[in-house]
């Protein structure tokens, strides 16, 4: 016996209809491979190539606590916003976004990052300078790495100093693919 | 001092009670769920029921103090969504007779389960995790301290621990 996907997607809808759900997710199709997306009620929380939402759950939990739930319509916003970036019709999100229980520093280097524009690419060292830790490239790029929100935070404009791509968490081939919608390479 | 060992039984023990994500918890229990309640009140009024049941634990999952018998409460919220459905298509006076003769295994094992304790422990548990009452609220039924209702949920979830383990 099994529940039907109808009383699944029911109970589903209800939790997100009640505002019973801290976080809800899901996992949705792009031309760069399956995203795992999650949102609370104050925004966009994460964004994931690993669409095993396993090891997410248990990180998203620490974040909103552990009312977290596979909720599609939780995420419509961020799927609309992602959906119209991939066609080449949005160069910017107007999604907010959940930046809880990240360092100071990490949220600063983030809203920094948020400002490089569409098309563009910048470098650990000038992204450092702008938030005031010149020397703090390393740092940067520690931050870039374990990004929570890539995409709509657009850690993939972020290049080495002398222009290479250097590395992506999600494989290069995907920073590769992002930086050519986007007419950067 | 804390040697590898320990801080891995440590670890160990701090997973088992931490509170999984819902949708976890969910998933492990919902197929059983559905099963008790279709039982109880047949196929077609299951469905609301299920949702109602799982509406109910969302609601209470975030005051969930650990992540220790999910599955005796999820039942539990199962079982009394079941009851109220009954109550709400039958005259009272049947209820009773039926509700008592209609009883299915797992409120069966929940009922034996604490039937063993301390009238008072008992009560705690009970109010605790069959209908997620607050500490005050208990406190409230019982006539006692807040202090003196967290200690009785606690001792009758120990005794009810170390019955149910060899």
């Amino acid at each position: 016996m099994n529940v039907s996907p109808d009383l699944d997607r029911r109970f589903r809808e209800a939790a997100f209809a009640l505002d019973l759900v801290d976080l809800g997710f899901d996992v949705v199709d792009s031309p760069i491979g399956p995203l795992f997306l999650a949102a609370s009620a104050r925004g966009l929380a994460a964004i994931s190539y690993d669409v095993e939402p396993d090891e997410q759950l248990e990180r998203l939990v620490r974040i909103a606590g552990p009312a977290v739930l596979r909720s599609p319509s939780s995420v419509d916003a961020a799927r609309r916003e992602l959906d119209e970036y991939f066609e080449g019709r949005r160069r910017t999100f107007d999604l907010s976004l959940d930046l809880r229980a990240l360092p100071p520093f990490t949220v600063s280097v983030l809203r920094e990052l948020a400002r490089v524009p569409y098309g563009e690419t910048t470098t650990y060292g000038a992204l450092a300078a702008r938030v005031g830790r010149p020397r703090a490239a390393r740092a940067v790029g520690t931050v870039m790495n374990r990004n929570r929100i890539p995409i709509v935070l657009p850690c993939h404009r972020v290049v080495g100093a002398g222009g290479d791509l250097v590395g992506y968490a999600g494989g290069l081939e995907r920073k590769i693919a992002l930086l050519e919608l986007e007419g950067a390479l | 001092m804390l040697t590898n060992a320990r801080l891995h039984a440590l670890a160990g023990m701090m997973n088992a009670v931490s509170i999984p994500p819902f949708e976890h918890f969910y998933e492990q229990h919902r197929v059983e769920v559905l099963r008790v309640l279709r039982r109880r009140l047949g196929t077609e009024r299951a469905d609301d029921a299920f949702q109602e049941t799982f509406l109910r634990a969302l609601r209470a999952y975030r005051r969930l103090e650990h992540g220790e018998h999910l599955r005796a409460w999820v039942l539990t919220i199962a079982q009394n969504v079941a009851l109220d459905a009954l109550r709400r298509a039958k005259p009272t006076a049947e209820l009773v007779e039926s509700g008592a003769e209609d009883a299915r295994p797992a409120y069966e094992e929940l009922a034996a389960l604490t039937d063993g304790l301390p009238p008072k422990e008992r009560a705690a548990v009970v109010l605790r995790y069959g209908y997620d009452l607050s500490y005050e609220q208990i406190a409230a039924a019982l006539g006692s301290s807040q202090d003196a209702a967290r200690q009785a949920t606690s001792t009758g979830v120990r005794r009810l621990r170390r019955s149910v383990s060899p």
